[in-house]
């Protein structure tokens, strides 16, 4: 059987993690390209609504990088979208989607290994998960994943 | 004399008067309530009979009373706004006059959260300032609350409690004040440890005249070891346990804290009958009711006045 | 405003799992304001759901609709062309805002998808506290703007019960002791003798007590 790939979207900041992404590429380190990278003006602009759609319309992971605790541009983005990031996890566990198919990192504008890194354990993380749950049952309707998957 | 009551006869007659409490079993065993009382003939005034007592269900106040009465005993009637609205208080009253319990005490009561039955509604349909007037209302006005003639008043002696201890401090000679201006007619207080702090409350009872228009029976506890004496300090809400109390009992010897605690709240007893306006003790020996006698024959109060 | 808190999850999708189609609406009212029902939790619930339902492979439609005041009929009027389409309502308003959809679409099953509350307001960001209990004679004028009622653990009127300390409540360190407040404000108005004021028994007809209440303006009521 093929190696599952999964989707991971990844709501990078522009002050720090995006400009780690741009570094990283510069740099030729190699990072998967599983990770479809969006642009946000700050992570305080994301909110749990676009986790929860990322992953209803296919995604198998996502994840939101901001800046280091205290260094986020406007003040307290980041520790808000902390914050959210925890309630998504929260309410993906009840949903039975599982929260650690989402998580927050935090990073500098100038770690760009570190948003390598943090790209590549995270898609390992999500390809030993498995599949998004929801994807397999939008895709096999009528059946409930535990009988068919 | 606004009514029959012992208890009333001997505060005007200015003796010290003496009362006690004894809490209804949480069940329905009579023995267990005349067990208790027995050990309190001959030397209190009146039985305190707590009504469902740190919101925990007990046999009621009344049907305790009423067997503490039947044994020759002068009860007193505690009575929450917790547990009844202004309907059942009322009822309730004129049940236990009929009874010839003619004393009772006013209270709001201790929140259900804290007993075992946190789920319940609180009613609190009214609070205990209200309560007391309202009693005086059916005593004096022979009138019920709601306005109606009353065949038959009910002639209580009134009670409420008042806790000096509680914040903020400098309101509770006006919480009293409150609960004079309703038609209290004694106070029983919440247990004195801080003796000092008591006394400063009694000078603010005192500069307003207060101690002129109602009695004050000083609460007494003795402290059976260290363990209660830092429960008290930390468990119980507006409970003021000064350090210097848990160190003098922690003191001793565990063996010799049981009589330590003695010690201490025949001191206080001692300390507090000269203060101008106690015109009594309250002694709640929490399930401790066979020291009473001691507490009461140690102090001197011994014997009890007859009327 | 009106507070009010989503259900938890797991009994929202208990509630809704033997329909097919869902209708599930909002209100722009005092659900929005305390993050409860809004057009955002709509669209966040809905997302839930779905995917919830896509894993077990159920197949389930959401359609999501947020009125401009669920309480009022001319709004919930807007539901028309919808309602057929749905095989039950699941709404985010405030009971009463359930109450009107229910009471509009008589043969339509409408459930609750969130907890009222109580009559509040903001503390600070996310954080709500009771205000009021709409006791219909309000005494917020003798009690220096604090509610004795709402706000003290035993409605006292002629409080502080023994067990207030610190400024806080017996029953919990977290809850302010409502009669410190109006202490504290009396105080700072220079109204203290104010407190010395017995406030008598209340007449609880103006609240709960003579049953569900009404309002009749005859200048407007048509
Ligand atoms: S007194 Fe009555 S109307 Fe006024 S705030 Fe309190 S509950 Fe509301
Ligand atoms: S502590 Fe204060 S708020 Fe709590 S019940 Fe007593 S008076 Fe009311």
């Amino acid at each position: 059987m093929e190696e599952f790939q999964p989707v991971i979207v990844a709501f990078c900041c522009h002050y720090c993690a995006y400009t780690a992404a741009d570094m990283a590429g510069s740099k030729r380190l190699h990072y998967p390209a599983n990770v479809k990278i969006i642009r946000v003006p700050c992570t305080g602009k994301v909110s749990a609504l676009h986790m929860m759609e990322a992953l209803r319309k296919g995604a198998d992971g996502v994840y939101v990088a901001g800046c280091l605790e205290g260094d986020c541009h406007f003040r307290t983005g980041n520790t808000r979208a902390t914050k959210r990031v925890a309630y998504v996890k929260k309410l993906l566990d009840e949903i039975g989607i599982g929260g650690e198919r989402v998580e927050m990192y935090a990073m500098s504008a100038g770690m760009g290994e570190v948003f390598a890194r943090t790209a590549s354990e995270f898609t390992e993380k999500i390809r030993r998960l498995g599949p998004n749950p929801a994807r397999v049952g939008r895709d096999n309707p009528g059946c409930a994943t535990a009988a068919c998957s | 004399m606004k009514t029959e009551s012992t208890l009333e006869k001997i505060l005007v007659s200015g003796q010290l008067a003496v009362t006690s409490e004894c809490g209804p079993p949480r069940g329905a065993l009579p023995e267990k309530v005349k067990e208790k009382a027995e050990m309190l003939r001959g030397c209190v005034d009146a039985v305190n009979v707590t009504d469902n007592q740190t919101a925990m269900v007990r046999m009621s106040s009344l049907s305790a009373c009423i067997l503490i009465k039947q044994m020759g005993l002068n009860p007193l009637l505690q009575m929450v706004t917790r547990d009844r609205n202004r309907l059942a208080m009322q009822s309730e009253i004129l049940g236990a006059y009929s009874h010839g319990i003619d004393n009772m005490l006013c209270l709001s009561g201790d929140h259900p959260r804290f007993g075992d039955h946190p789920a319940a509604a609180a009613v609190h349909d009214i609070d205990s300032v209200q309560a007391v007037d309202m009693v005086r209302q059916m005593r004096d006005e022979g009138l019920f609350q709601g306005g109606q003639k009353i065949d038959g008043p009910p002639k209580m002696f009134i009670g409420a409690a008042a806790n000096p201890f509680a914040d903020p401090f400098e309101l509770r000679v006006a919480r009293l004040a409150k609960k004079v201006k309703a038609g209290v007619d004694f106070i029983q207080t919440q247990c004195i440890y801080n003796v000092d702090k008591f006394e400063k409350w009694m000078e603010g009872v005192r500069d307003r005249g207060l101690d002129e228009k109602v009695y004050i029976l000083a609460g007494i506890t003795p402290m059976k070891s260290a363990g209660m004496a830092k429960y008290m300090k930390n468990k119980v809400p507006g409970m003021d346990v000064p350090d210097e109390v848990v160190k003098r009992i922690a003191g001793v010897a565990k063996e010799n804290q049981a009589e330590e605690g003695m010690k201490m709240c025949l001191e206080t007893i001692e300390r507090l009958r000269n203060v101008k306006g106690v015109a009594g003790f309250h002694i709640m020996a929490i399930e401790w009711e066979h020291k009473v006698r001691e507490i009461v024959e140690r102090a001197g109060l011994l014997p009890r006045p007859v009327f | 405003m009106i507070t009010a808190e989503r259900k938890p999850i797991e009994d929202l999708i208990n509630s809704v799992s033997s329909y097919r189609r869902i209708l599930l609406l909002g209100c722009n009212e005092c659900v929005t304001v305390c993050s409860a029902g809004g057009r955002k939790e709509v669209a966040l619930l809905s997302s839930a759901l779905q995917m919830h339902f896509m894993k077990e492979g159920h197949p389930f439609e959401i359609k999501e609709i947020t009125l401009e005041r669920q309480c009022d009929p001319e709004y919930v009027e807007e539901l028309v062309p919808y309602i057929d389409q749905a095989d039950a309502v699941l709404s985010m308003a405030c009971g009463c805002g359930v109450q009107e959809v229910a009471r509009r679409f008589k043969e339509k099953m409408v459930l609750p998808a969130v907890n009222t509350k109580f009559m509040g307001a903001s503390e600070r960001q996310g954080v709500w506290a009771e205000r009021c209990a709409g006791c219909g004679d309000c005494v917020l004028g003798s009690t220096g703007g604090v509610c004795p009622i709402a706000r003290c653990s035993k409605q006292l009127l002629n409080g502080p019960c023994g067990g207030s300390g610190k400024g806080k409540c017996e029953v919990d360190s977290d809850i302010d002791c409502a009669w410190q407040l109006i202490w504290d404000r009396l105080k700072a108005l220079g109204m203290t003798e104010k407190y010395e004021e017995n406030i008598p028994a209340k007449d609880w007809r103006t609240g709960r007590g003579a049953g569900p209440r009404k309002i009749v303006r005859e200048d407007l009521a048509s």
